[in-house]
């Protein structure tokens, strides 16, 4: 084979990739969608993902919120005293920064990394020990006992966690400002109330509750579709990591754009 | 009109044809053996019994329907009246072993609670595993593994049982528990049961018809006895355990 042959096949291969996985993951989507009905008889599952993937989640949501928070308080500071900007108009910078993009968008990327990675583990596991098939078998539809509760916890949990990401990423750049900006809390806090608008919140949580569909998704699908045993699952662990967060971004710029007019 | 039909299925993976053109009929009642070298499709056609694979080509009818033009919930209750038992066993790692027994009663039935523990125990108490409720899988011998397969299988009283290699990787005095324990309990829910085994010990106690499939194909269909008088070189082969003859390993 030429070498341009080889490079044109490649890309070839990864339009069908592409293609393949586009479609399959609507057709998951599809199937989903249809599994809503059955959601009275299966809220004792639902509620086990919404404590598993939502209620864990939270230790490290709070952890990570804390550091973005505080750092972006340093960072705004470092710029304002750069430019000659007030420092009263710091919790106005950080509020905002923090509710639009920092707590949606950090909060959405460190749960696919935990979450998304999970599911696309766990179920990826459950294929290749034809425990995926072991259900199927007895008349149980997977869509509605796997996929149905992991992608309604990923997508009500993910904005229930940004709603304590930007509490507490706020007080973390509250703590940054008192002990190492030197401003009072009262200024930084009349500046953070001073900007903040509710429709901030809101396409927020918007977002957030897209991120949570695109990584419970992304997870379920490379998990259904894992073939090859060991080996398989970690690809498809790694993938489904890799996709979600991309997609998060690509998300995010079309959110900025159709939510957020300049 | 037979249980099952199944019509010139082939089914492909690639370039590689692994059912090519393979016609049976399965009467209520029977209890059949399909028998091959490993990699030949035997477990490959036992998953499109219960639509687990869909065929390239042929059809594959149950109780005169064919499964790949059933909708989601007809399919489903066509499975509900089947059982399958997985050569790994294949139980759901995150519960107990009463939780898998009793999974298909309580999700795909919907039985209460207090009805289920009642059947788990004596599904349980029939495989010699009572009071095993509380283990978890990853607690349990292969073998034990089998026996909750075993369980979980009849829990629902199926019509169709699908054994897919029920002694594959069990010591020889736990795989003729296993043997006798199928052909208790096919005797016991009075079910049509199909299993696919390259132990031909295993095929000679539970099998009343024998099938074998060789390169995609069946090559013999008859009862235990016509095939130890068969003269057909490969089956003999095959029966003998002889290393030399027509079959050879796969690669």
């Amino acid at each position: 084979m030429e070498p341009m042959d080889y490079h044109v096949e490649a890309v070839g291969r990864s339009g069908i990739n592409l293609v393949t996985r586009s479609g399959g993951m609507a057709i998951l989507l599809g199937r989903f969608v249809l599994t809503l009905k059955d959601i009275p008889r299966s809220l004792h599952i639902i509620f086990e993902q919404f404590y598993a993937i939502g209620v864990r989640s939270l230790p490290l949501i709070i952890v990570i919120s804390v550091f973005v928070g505080a750092v972006s308080a340093w960072q705004a500071a470092y710029q304002f005293k750069f430019i000659g900007a007030p420092l009263r108009l710091l919790g106005s910078a950080v509020g905002k920064a923090v509710v639009i993009e920092l707590a949606p968008v950090l909060s959405a990327l460190v749960f696919a990394g935990r979450v998304g990675a999970g599911i696309a583990a766990e179920l990826g596991t459950m294929r290749v020990t034809e425990q995926i098939d072991a259900l199927e078998s007895l008349g149980i539809d997977p869509v509605r006992y796997l996929v149905l509760p992991r992608m309604l916890a990923c997508i009500f949990m993910v904005p229930m966690l940004v709603i304590f990401a930007n509490f507490i990423a706020v007080m973390g750049a509250l703590a940054v400002s008192i002990v190492g900006v030197n401003i009072s809390s009262e200024t930084f806090l009349n500046g953070y109330r001073s900007s903040f608008q509710i429709s901030d919140f809101l396409n927020g949580m918007i977002k957030a509750g897209v991120f949570g569909l695109l990584i419970g998704l992304v997870g379920c699908y490379e998990g259904f579709t894992t073939t090859g045993g060991a080996e398989g699952v970690g690809r498809a662990t790694t993938v489904s990591v890799v996709i979600a967060s991309v997609l998060i971004l690509i998300f995010n710029f079309f959110f900025a754009v159709l939510l957020f007019r300049i | 009109m037979p249980l099952i039909q199944v019509d010139n299925l082939t089914k492909r993976f690639g370039p590689q044809t692994v059912l090519d053109g393979v016609t049976l009929k399965i009467e209520r009642g029977e209890s059949v053996v399909i028998i091959g070298q490993s990699g030949t499709g035997k477990s490959v056609f036992l998953k499109h019994l219960n639509r687990l694979l869909t065929p390239d080509s042929g059809r594959v009818l149950f109780d005169d329907h064919d499964l790949a033009t059933l909708n989601r919930d007809q399919l489903t209750a066509a499975r509900q009246r089947m059982a399958m038992v997985f050569q790994s066993a294949a139980l759901l790692d995150s519960m107990t072993v009463g939780e898998n027994v009793g999974l298909g009663l309580k999700e795909a039935r919907g039985m209460a609670a207090s009805e289920i523990g009642s059947i788990v125990e004596e599904c349980l108490e029939l495989v010699g595993l009572a009071g095993t409720g509380e283990k978890m899988p990853s607690e349990l011998s292969g073998g034990m593994r089998k026996r909750v397969g075993l369980a979980r299988a009849i829990a629902n009283k199926p019509e169709v049982v699908l054994y897919d290699e029920p002694t594959t990787g069990l010591d020889p005095v736990t795989a003729e528990t296993i043997n006798e324990l199928i052909v208790a309990l096919n005797e016991r829910v009075s079910a049509t049961s199909i299993a696919v085994t390259h132990d031909m010990n295993s095929a000679f106690r539970i099998g009343r018809r024998i099938v074998m499939l060789h390169r995609g194909k069946i090559v013999f269909d008859g009862t235990p006895q016509e095939i130890q008088a068969t003269v057909d070189p490969t089956v003999r082969q095959f029966i003998e355990g002889r290393a030399t003859g027509p079959l050879t390993v796969n690669p």
